[in-house]
């Protein structure tokens, strides 16, 4: 695989920058508050849009009278979703290869009802926000009020209201998988131990609201959207689309994007709204979401009830898997990468790894009148994380094991692979027993439990919990691809050596922060031999970017990165023709270190790049005959013979209960990573920090709080409780490196690892720490009354 | 979210800003620091059509000791009060009870005037009022009124002030040197309204509390002095009267029940707190070993 | 009346003449009327932190300002804060540490970071994460701040870090 003449791969030679914490190249803007964010732009003659939202979870328009607020000064228009259905078409968010997953067209701006508290019901435009919040008070409308379903318990019952007669019932989807021969094991098993597990649903709280400005520009008929999307060319689509516009008539900018997480993946109705309001009024518009629209509508995530059992024998060999797991959606299955994947991931990552063969799941997906639910950073990976590893705990108490021991009789031997579960997820080459060696070098973990007892004695109670996990990254067109959806599972990089020496690269990945740029510069300035500090790199525009996936499913380095290796060395080996061209020597001879052409064996310096560019591009008449110079190159990846690029990796918890008051103290918290070759280690372990912290939120704090009406009661941040600085503890991260052979970098993807166990680690840790009390709890968040009512003590 | 339309006028005097108030009555709301009302606004959950800015009255700014009364202006912002030696040394539950006031932000803006007007049941500052034996004065157009602060908080976001009336200072008596303090409180996140909290001042002398005044927030409409803290003075304090004390306490609170605590979490907390409270009060950690029982 | 008020201040050091209506907040003027959108706004009451300005020396809410309440005062924002070269060396610590991700709560950061370096010359690691509470991050976790800032405040005092 090695273009190069000293044996070593682009990757592992002398300048590289792979593997270095080189800082990245965007962040001097962002740091003196330059970055320029959708929510900061201004364009001419651009307009404001609020969205009146409709206070009932579920109720028939009967009538909307904006008569009104029409006249208020600075209102350009108020639209109903009558009105903009002539511009806009609906949508349905199916996809083919979720069998049998239904779900209703989803217009804009609601038409006839309501299906959750938030939805929108008409637009008001105006000159500014807080006109348009103005007229907004005054737009009447008359609801008329039905029964609500609210809690997906009851959803399938007979005797609840079906929310879309089209549809016959209230159930979405629903998947059964039965590997082995479960009954048998359970039955033939010295122990089974079952559970449910409950999680709170809960939503991302990106910092920077959803914001998009539309603009249509009539005279040349083209759109251009700035919206922080993680999938830029899907939005594209979409839009043109339901539009009626051809995708060359739409042009998506992302700009900087303040945090998305998965947030910002999706495509919501107000969005689609706005573009098509500014199709219909011929200006920009301009929409942010504010945090408590945000919490009304941004998609939630999460909210299971997971029944699971667990067969164990008494040497510790665990028999069986079974979970029994449902979901309770919104009114719509959301669009295009639908509401089942959450609950379809879980059903293919529980017990993933580890050896047992016997695995029986089903898990049903059900509407409800609440805000509609999506992919949110790790998807259904905490669920099924929380649940196995939840599991497995109970499995090691019920017969008096070390939770550490029963995993290293159980976990695939690293010396395995490759190999496949019983969902039938293929690994490649997975490390977790060298991970959890690593885990336990790294926390001392033998010194942590003589520290447990010891405090034990003086009624101080900690806990270490322990969660393996596997995570699928670099996703094929398997996730949505072969569904029918149009949303790509490959990426392209172009490359290129411009006039006086810069690169220029141009990607189809995005970037909301995890280092996307870097990443793709860190890559094109290894292999190419040039110093970073050239290297600039262009995205999330699809006027200037090959075509491609975009950020999400932890695909960025192991696609777009991929991608950015093939196209630098195409754009080196080009040069170098050219050199050897002008040298008179050959490609072989030569190399390029450190923006030079230099001899290949005595590294002696024979003509700098920029030199080399301006004999190109100012003085081809200078070249030998016959030579057509070439200094640009592209190339796309997609992943082929792994529909995912499996990682792994274990996180522990060591935290301490105080079982007066139920509240809970995180002391320090530890993850080891596998994520095959690490591009930039400081990147990855932030990233996996960050991620840490999200999941140690579920864990203890965030829940959005619906009552049984269908009112979001907690849209604010005073009582929505994100994770803040003063309760976070320090996270160690460590790694094991098992790359994959599929691509030349190796690298697989990292985004959402942290996300994957750190709520599991939490929840086993609690258990561990109440171990004394008898007490066990499978619900999320631990906040001090679920744990106070645990222990008996209210 | 926007803040609706409203007129403005900055106050060029108390004087004038009674004017103001009485003008325009119930549409006319003070702004001090501006740290409760401007959420409010924002959140368009009220919306006032005349906002009364005393922020200019410098005669309301101040912390001075004058014949063993500490006075604190209206307009003493919480920083002011967190960094003041004389609060320091004449009311360091207060030095302490600030900490737990929101952030550093807030701190800077947030006045102590605006947060005993606002009387929020979940705050720090009324409790504290209440433990100190504070005096509220407040002026209005006929003269001062001065009341006692356990009086002067009457429920939730209610006081014994009236729309016409300005919060102008607050006295501290000074304390005696025997005295001591206790604050804490629970809270999921620092610097979140507390879930239970307890500002307790006592007077110590040797074993045995002379006086004790440990007074509840967050655990009904308003703050709660302890009745039940009279079974704990001048008498030797052995865990049985101190469970007796705490269960007299939990019989005695009305606290509601909402997303953060239930009612018997509430009222679990408060015990908690109180013999956390005794037992540092007293230097017994034994007292606290075995929780509230 | 709801008519435009006039007001006169300085900003980042700039003589700053406007006029508003008295329902502007401070970080809606700073961002639309002069263009300062450094100063973001992430909810509007006053509890993520990333509105966060200086005025007369001390950090507060700009969200939870009127612009009217700043008639006569002294504004500083992170671009202000930055041109002067005075967080230099916190910016440069966030950038080797990798302090920001996103960037959108990094200004409101900054100038809590700054606030808490001017009080406190050694602060520990939880006095830093008290002081910065009242700020949300999404992206970092938290921990990559942390460090930034003790690196900081360890170079200001003269020792290694």
């Amino acid at each position: 695989m090695s273009a190069f003449s000293d044996g070593l791969s682009a990757l592992d030679r002398p300048n590289s920058y792979i593997g270095k914490a080189v800082p990245r190249p965007n962040l001097e803007r962002l740091m003196q508050g330059r970055g320029l964010y959708v929510s900061d732009m201004e364009l001419p003659r651009m307009a404001h849009v609020v969205f009146l939202r409709s206070p009932h979870a579920h109720a028939s328009i009967v009538a909307i009278d904006a008569a009104a607020a029409k006249r208020i000064p600075g209102v350009i228009a108020v639209v109903t979703g009558r009105e903009l259905a002539a511009v806009v078409t609906p949508w349905v968010g199916v996809l083919s290869h979720m069998k049998g997953l239904k779900s209703a067209p989803q217009h804009a701006i609601a038409i006839g009802r309501v299906c959750w508290q938030g939805e929108a019901v008409a637009a008001i435009v105006a000159t500014s926000r807080a006109v348009a919040e103005d007229a907004a008070e005054i737009v009447s409308v008359e609801y008329r009020e039905l029964a609500a379903v609210t809690d997906m318990r009851t959803a399938l019952d007979p005797e609840t209201p079906v929310i879309h007669s089209s549809l016959g019932d209230n159930l979405a989807f629903e998947r059964q998988l039965d590997v082995g021969a479960v009954d048998r094991a359970f039955a033939d098993s010295d122990a089974v131990v079952e559970a449910e597990f409950v999680f709170g649903r809960h939503t991302g709280v990106t910092l920077e609201p959803r914001a998009v400005v539309a603009d249509w520009n009539v005279a040349e008929a083209r759109l251009t959207i700035y919206q922080g999307t993680q999938a830029p060319h899907m939005v594209q689509n979409i839009a043109a689309l339901h539009l009626g516009l051809e995708d060359a008539q739409v042009r998506v900018i992302c700009k900087d994007v303040g945090g998305s997480f998965g947030i910002k993946v999706h495509i919501y109705a107000d969005e689609m709204a706005t573009y098509a309001l500014s199709k219909l009024l011929r200006r920009p518009i301009k929409f942010v979401a504010d945090r408590v629209e945000s919490f009304n509508t941004d998609i939630h995530a999460r909210d299971h009830r997971c029944k699971g059992r667990i067969g164990v024998n008494q040497d510790g060999t665990i028999t069986a898997f079974e979970i029994d797991d449902l979901t309770g959606i919104g009114p719509y299955s959301m669009y295009p990468r639908t509401s089942a994947i959450e609950a379809n991931q879980i059903v293919n990552l529980v017990g993933g790894a580890y050896v047992t063969k016997n695995y029986r799941a089903r898990a049903r997906v059900v509407f409800q009148n609440k805000n509609v639910m999506c992919q949110y950073r790790g998807v259904g990976h905490p669920i099924a994380c929380s649940v196995t590893e939840g599991l497995v705990d109970l499995a090691a108490s019920k017969i008096g094991m070390d939770p550490v021991e029963i995993r290293r009789r159980n976990l695939v031997p690293d010396d395995g692979y490759p190999c496949a579960s019983p969902a039938g997820l293929k690994f490649e080459l997975l490390s977790h027993h060298a991970a959890m060696n690593k885990l336990m070098g790294m926390m001392d973990y033998d010194a942590l439990r003589a520290e447990q007892a010891a405090l034990r004695r003086s009624n101080i109670h900690r806990g270490i919990g322990i969660a393996s996990f596997i995570e699928i990254t670099n996703p094929s067109a398997a996730f949505y691809g072969v569904g029918g959806a149009r949303i790509s599972s490959q990426d392209g990089v172009a490359v290129r050596l411009d006039a006086t020496g810069s690169v220029i690269c141009q990607t189809s990945i995005s970037e909301q922060g995890q280092g996307s740029e870097s990443l793709t510069a860190q890559i094109v300035g290894s292999v190419l031999g040039v110093s970073i500090q050239r290297v600039r790199v262009i995205l999330g525009d699809t006027d200037n970017t090959p075509y491609g996936g975009g950020t999400w499913a932890s695909r960025g380095a192991g696609i777009g990165g991929e991608a950015a290796l093939q196209a630098a060395k195409v754009l080196r080996s080009n040069i170098l023709d050219v050199a050897a061209a002008i040298l008179q020597s050959s490609p072989a001879e030569l190399d390029i270190v450190n923006d030079a052409i230099v001899n290949a064996d005595d590294g002696a310096p024979r003509i700098e790049l920029k030199e080399l560019a301006r004999i190109v591009y100012f003085r081809p008449d200078t070249l030998p005959p016959g030579i057509q110079p070439e200094l640009m190159a592209t190339r796309h990846f997609v992943p082929r013979q792994y529909p995912f690029a499996f990682t792994n990796g274990v996180q522990a918890c060591w935290l301490e209960v105080d079982t007066d008051s139920g509240f809970v103290k995180l002391l320090r918290h530890w993850v080891v990573e596998d994520c095959g070759r690490i591009i930039n280690p400081q990147l990855v372990d932030e990233q996996i920090r960050g991620g840490v912290v999200q999941g140690l939120g579920a864990a203890l704090f965030e829940h959005c709080i619906y009552d049984e009406r269908g009112q979001l009661t907690n849209a604010n941040m005073a009582d929505y409780l994100v994770p803040m600085s003063g309760e976070m503890p320090d996270i160690d991260v460590g790694h094991v490196v098992s790359p994959t052979f599929e691509t030349e970098l190796g690298a697989k993807g990292a985004g959402e690892a942290g996300t994957a166990g750190a709520a599991a680690a939490v929840a086993n840790a609690v258990n561990d720490a109440l171990k004394p009390f008898g007490a066990v709890i499978t619900e999320i968040p631990l906040t001090p009354q679920v744990i106070l009512a645990a222990l008996g003590r209210i | 979210m926007k803040a609706s339309a409203f007129s403005y006028a900055r106050a060029t005097s108390v004087g004038n800003a009674l004017e103001l108030l009485i003008a325009h009555g119930e549409n006319a709301k003070v702004l001090s620091g501006g740290q409760s009302l401007m959420p409010a606004m924002n959140l368009r959950l009220i919306s006032p059509e005349m906002i009364v800015d005393i922020g200019a009255l410098a005669e309301l700014r101040g912390i001075a000791v004058r014949e063993k009364v500490v006075h604190i202006g209206a307009l003493t912002r919480h920083v002011d009060l967190a960094r003041s030696p004389e609060i320091a040394t004449h009311a360091p539950l207060l030095t302490q009870a600030i900490g737990h006031v929101a952030h550093p932000a807030i701190r800077n803006k947030g006045t102590i005037g605006g947060s005993l007007a606002h009387a929020d049941p979940a705050s720090e500052l009324p409790a504290c009022m209440v433990a100190l034996g504070a005096t509220i004065v407040v002026r209005g157009q006929h003269g001062e009124r001065r009341i006692a602060a356990a009086d002067f908080f009457t429920g939730i976001y209610q006081t014994a002030l009236t729309a016409q009336e300005l919060l102008i200072a607050v006295e501290l008596p000074v304390l005696p040197g025997d005295s001591a303090h206790f604050f804490d409180e629970f809270a999921r996140r620092h610097g979140d309204y507390a879930i239970v909290g307890l500002a307790a001042q006592a007077i110590v002398r040797g074993e045995v509390l002379a006086d004790f005044r440990p007074v509840f927030f967050a655990v009904g409409d308003r703050p709660v002095l302890a009745k039940a803290a009279s079974r704990l003075v001048y008498r030797p304090v052995t865990p049985a009267l101190l469970s007796d004390a705490a269960a007299a306490l939990a019989a005695e609170l009305e606290p509601e029940g909402d997303q953060q605590a239930s009612v018997s979490m509430r009222r679990h907390l408060a015990k908690l707190l109180l013999v956390r409270c005794v037992a540092t009060l007293l230097g017994r950690p034994d007292l606290a070993a075995g929780g509230p029982g | 009346m709801t008519t435009a008020m006039p007001i006169s201040l300085h900003v980042n050091g700039e003589a700053v003449v406007a006029q508003v209506l008295p329902r502007l907040n401070l970080a809606d003027f700073l961002r639309e009327h002069l263009h300062l959108t450094g100063t973001h706004v992430g909810c509007e009451h006053g509890v993520c932190g990333a509105c966060t300005v200086r005025v007369n020396g001390d950090i507060v809410r700009s969200c939870l300002t009127l612009a009217v309440q700043a008639d006569n005062a002294s504004i500083e924002t992170i671009e202000g804060l930055s041109d002067s070269g005075e967080i230099a060396d916190l910016q440069a610590a966030f950038r080797d540490r990798n302090a920001l991700q996103c960037g959108f709560c990094t200004p409101g950061m900054l100038m809590a970071a700054q606030d808490l370096l001017k009080l406190e010359s050694s602060p520990s690691r939880q006095r830093i994460r008290e002081h910065l509470s009242g700020n949300y991050c999404r992206c970092t976790g938290y921990q990559a701040i942390v460090d930034a800032i003790e690196t900081t405040a360890r170079a200001r005092i003269g020792r290694e870090p």
